[in-house]
């Protein structure tokens, strides 16, 4: 076999580019669409709705170049109350069919839209080969740990013991954390942040649809029916100040009233929470981890989503663990197309119907 | 030495030996030979699912079966007139094939007591009587051949391996087969390795030089080119065909074309071959899955690109939610399924056409879509752009239906002025179709078919999905009555690409057969070889081929209905015939089997003979009680 050079990575925050742009001023309004939305009251949704369509115009793209692709699910209904382009397919498939979408149209900017059980159960093979392709689709992932739509089972992040419709006695699943799972993926962007958190989700999209390739956004959702309260912990202004821990490239993490917790390095080889002593000198404050999210190795990045607790949330990470270049898989398959052409022009059909091995009758 | 030639107008010929012997490549290279002498030609290559079986057992041998003839050939042959036979295993799983009398090649080499063990043979068949009926003529080829290639350097294994190209040479002196082609081959296929190259020739040149100069061969044979319509030829695979018929319908429709697809057997040849022509704007997606595969394809075909998924039975099995999801976007979108045995994993390298009923009703709720299927390897060129036209002009998922003979299989083919090829017209949709805007579910009055939107068009943003759709705007609807009209105007609308269809072509030269032989698939040419050799023993019959399985014909109730006896062959329980009764409220009588093998045209002769007599038995019951 021989080895092809591959192109140097486009510069990562390139993830827009070749989608056209337009001068005209848009409008929250005009991404609303004329469909009534129908989540229940109180459902997290509504407050990301709220965020993607108050942050698209920013983007100042043209919005017939937009499409939102969605599996199945609560949140997966998300295209429907946006006018772009939308398309609401099948459960867990929405990482393949945008992959298709996205490799063959540059110009468009697809958005995924799906769920924890969309995503990580009935679709987990397609998210995470989505992610180690590195397409360069925004995965919004809406993680309320539960199965709303079916009304109330156990999805594959609840916490073990939950009591559900389908485990009378408590869920015995270990529960995914997507974050590790799309670490493990070999993804180039992964970010968590929370639905209430309209600034923080607003700033990580921006982050998200800039970067080129895949962008993984896992959102905390809360289902105000099936699983009222998951997220409180991260959420609720008594105690979030405790429970979020904050990632911000290139700052020490530190957090907690006064800065009084912060995360450094273990004896294992991982990282962990510790208390910062009120007479905490530079020497000291030099031990506490400096988040790199565009650090090559993602070992770092993977040993900060294992702080996030499995069971119920008491305490998580919250921004961007990972944002680094690679080349995505829909440009360099253009790229062979385009190189193909290049190098033999466009394919003459009558000479490969001929093929080299003809005769003639008559 | 001036020996004798004779003149034959048809031949049979097997190659047959270990999985890593190198008989499929001598039975293609004997075959490019036949093409371009100019007999006509059909083959059927036979080779185990394992890579590589152990050597010199009954499961690893592989053949290549090749018929060619002075007239039209219509199936790789029922038996052969020649083996040749590598080592014991391939002489034990070929030689009751071998018609009697015929002539029989066979390497002695390998034939010491070790490996007729292993083949299962108690003692040495080339000793004794067992092989009497044949002209058997066992050759130390291998010896041969690694004496023929000394002073080349090859390693003794390398030397040995040869021999294949020794058998070649040997076979073509006997049929006086052209050897310019081969030769080039060889020097192109070896071309970073010039000694192996000039040994493998060497090799060649040595097995024609033994039959014109040794006495074992008397005579050799000749095989007039048969006489063909006008024009430029190639001889192809269905495979390959089928891969440029896609090609082919991205040029014509001015689509680029995205193929998904996961490997599987006996499809991933058309992913491979697709992978070489990007110059063609082609992009072929390697996916995850079967689902991914589709998946992706969907997608694409949502962008505006012409899509198509390629895979065999149990990937179709996967994919069905995802044809499912086309079927309610009503987007182009071709499935292609290169059917072998099933169910389950079946048998992955053999032929079969039990996916009929799949293609047919294999989804939930009532999910019509159309089916074509092509009758040849090299049809499968044309029945592949027939179903991207009907999946862009009718904007639908269309089946494919090819088989594992014909993906196989080669004959020659009549190389298209692809000029006068039929354009297809993608007609996007470009702006507001009703005075309220934009309806993405309005429709062609005639076709029904629904406009191609994909994103990219300001002032055309719509959301579409799986699930049920209100009439005309596309949005999310519960309605029943809606739901009614809908699930029928999807059925309406893949009734109505019956329109499209041409009459159904019968074959029935006298007018006055009683018998109607109805096919579809693969089983064209076994059916005519069957029908064939029927009339020249005197009896009557009629035969037609179905292309288009769904919607049918629109004239085929009133053919079935002119004949008396309806009789359809085909590879699986009878699942056409099914349908045919269902639908045509006809007798139709079936002749099903699943050996994972073509029919071979003797039994489908006996075939039509039982029923011709049946029809007489009928005929005398009836004068019987009339007379009473």
């Amino acid at each position: 076999m021989t080895s092809t050079d591959l192109p140097m990575p486009v510069l990562a925050r390139d993830g827009l580019a070749g989608v056209p742009t337009t001068d005209a001023e848009q409008s929250r309004k005009e991404f609303a669409s004329d469909q009534e939305v129908r989540w229940c009251p109180g459902c997290g949704d509504y407050a990301v709705l709220a965020a993607v369509q108050g942050f698209l115009p920013e983007l100042g793209l043209r919005r017939e170049n937009i499409c939102f692709v969605s599996g199945i699910g609560c949140s997966s209904r998300f295209p429907y109350y946006l006018d772009t382009y939308g398309l609401h397919s099948i459960h867990g498939r929405a990482p393949a069919i945008a992959t298709g979408l996205a490799t063959a149209r540059p110009d468009l900017s697809v958005w995924v839209v799906t769920g924890d059980g969309d995503a990580l159960s009935i679709g987990g093979n397609h998210l995470v080969h989505a992610l180690r392709r590195n397409v360069n689709l925004t995965i919004l992932l809406f993680n309320n740990r539960i199965y709303g739509l079916t009304k109330g089972q156990y999805s594959p992040t609840s916490e073990i013991g939950l009591v559900t419709k389908s485990t009378p006695m408590g869920s015995v699943d270990t529960p995914f954390n997507p974050v590790s799972l799309a670490l493990g993926a070999e993804a180039t962007f992964v970010a968590r942040t929370v639905d209430s958190d309209r600034k923080h989700l607003t700033a990580v999209l921006r982050e998200a649809a800039a970067h080129r390739g895949a962008s993984l956004v896992e959102i905390y959702q809360n289902c105000p029916i099936f699983n009222d309260g998951a997220f409180d912990a991260v959420k609720d202004a008594d105690q979030r100040e405790e429970a979020v821990i904050p990632l911000v490239h290139g700052e020490p993490i530190r957090f907690g009233a006064g800065g009084r917790h912060g995360v450094v390095r273990s004896a294992s080889g991982g990282v962990e929470v510790v208390d910062v002593p009120d007479d905490a000198d530079d020497a000291w404050l030099a031990r506490l981890l400096v988040h790199d999210a565009h650090a090559d190795d993602p070992t770092q990045a993977f040993a900060l989503s294992r702080l996030t607790d499995a069971g119920h949330l008491q305490r998580a990470p919250i921004g961007i663990f990972r944002q680094v270049e690679r080349p995505t898989y829909d440009d360099l398959t253009r790229q062979q197309v385009e190189t193909a052409i290049g190098t033999s022009g466009p394919g003459d059909l009558q000479s490969l119907v001929d093929g080299p091995d003809t005769w003639t009758v008559g | 030495m001036v020996k004798q030639v004779e003149q034959l107008d048809r031949v049979v010929i097997r190659f047959a030996g270990d999985s890593g012997d190198g008989m499929q490549l001598t039975g293609d290279r004997f075959t490019q030979e036949t093409a371009t002498f100019g007999n006509d030609l059909s083959t059927l290559p036979n080779f185990p699912a394992e890579i590589r079986a152990p050597a010199g057992t009954l499961p690893g041998v592989s053949s290549f079966q090749l018929h060619f003839a002075d007239h039209a050939v219509l199936t790789p042959g029922d038996r052969p007139d020649v083996l040749v036979a590598m080592n014991p295993a391939a002489l034990r799983a070929n030689v009751a094939d071998l018609r009697a009398g015929g002539i029989l090649v066979v390497d002695s080499h390998d034939f010491t007591r070790r490996n007729l063990a292993r083949a299962g043979y108690e003692h040495d068949p080339l000793e004794g009587d067992d092989l009497a009926a044949f002209q058997v003529h066992a050759i130390d080829l291998t010896g041969l051949a690694t004496g023929a290639v000394e002073g080349f350097g090859l390693s003794r294994k390398d030397a040995s391996r040869t021999k294949n190209m020794f058998a070649l040479g040997l076979l073509s002196w006997m049929y006086g087969r052209p050897v310019e082609g081969t030769i080039e081959h060889v020097q192109n296929r070896f071309a970073s390795k010039p000694d192996v190259a000039a040994a493998n020739i060497a090799s060649f040149r040595a097995g024609w030089a033994f039959g014109e100069t040794t006495e074992s061969f008397a005579v050799s044979y000749e095989v007039a080119p048969a006489p063909m319509p006008a024009g430029r030829y190639r001889n192809i695979t269905g495979n390959l065909a089928l891969a440029y018929g896609i090609v082919a319908a991205g040029q014509l429709s001015g689509l680029p074309v995205f193929l998904g697809a996961y490997p599987i057997t006996p499809a991933s040849d058309v992913l491979h071959e697709l992978s070489r022509h990007k110059s063609f704007g082609v992009t072929t997606f390697q996916a995850e899955d079967e689902i991914a595969g589709v998946g992706a394809a969907l997608g694409a075909a949502y962008g505006g690109h012409l899509a198509f998924s390629s895979t065999s039975g149990p990937g179709v099995a996967l994919k069905s939610e995802t044809i499912g999801l086309a079927v309610m976007l009503e987007v182009p979108l071709v499935v292609v399924d290169v059917q072998r045995g099933g169910p389950s994993t079946g048998l992955p390298t053999k032929t079969e056409q039990a996916d009929l009923l799949q293609a047919m009703f294999g989804r939930n709720g009532e999910a019509p879509v159309p089916i074509v299927a092509p009758s040849s390897p090299a049809d499968c060129f044309d029945a592949a752009s027939e179903a991207a036209r009907i999946a862009v002009t009718h904007r639908t998922p269309v089946m494919l239906l090819s088989d594992g003979y014909l993906a196989n299989g080669s004959e020659p083919w009549r190389v298209p002025d692809v000029d006068a090829l039929p354009r297809i017209d993608p007609r996007f949709a470009d702006g507001p179709n009703t005075p309220e805007g934009f309806a993405p579910y309005a429709r062609d009055p005639e076709t029904l078919a629904r406009p191609w939107a994909p994103p990219g068009v300001a002032g055309l943003e719509h959301r579409i999905g799986g699930i049920e759709k209100a009439d005309l705007s596309g949005d999310i609807s519960y309605d029943p009555e809606n739901h009614d009209l809908m699930v029928r105007t999807r059925q309406a609308k893949v009734d109505a690409v019956a329109a499209s269809i041409p009459p159904t072509e019968v074959d029935d030269p006298t007018g006055d057969a009683r018998i109607l032989m109805l096919g579809w698939g693969s089983t064209k040419g076994p059916i005519a070889a069957g029908v064939r050799l029927a009339r020249a023993e005197g009896t009557p019959v009629a035969q037609a081929h179905v292309r288009h399985l769904n919607p049918l014909p629109p004239d085929l109730g009133d053919v079935l209905r002119r004949y008396e006896r309806v009789v359809v062959p085909e590879m699986n329980l009878g699942q056409l015939a099914l349908l045919l009764r269902a639908r045509y409220l006809v007798d139709v009588r079936g002749y099903d089997k699943v050996r994972g093998m073509p029919f071979v045209s003797d039994e489908l002769a006996q075939v039509i003979a039982e029923h011709a007599l049946d029809l007489v038995r009928q005929d005398e019951r009836t004068d019987s009680k009339e007379r009473a």
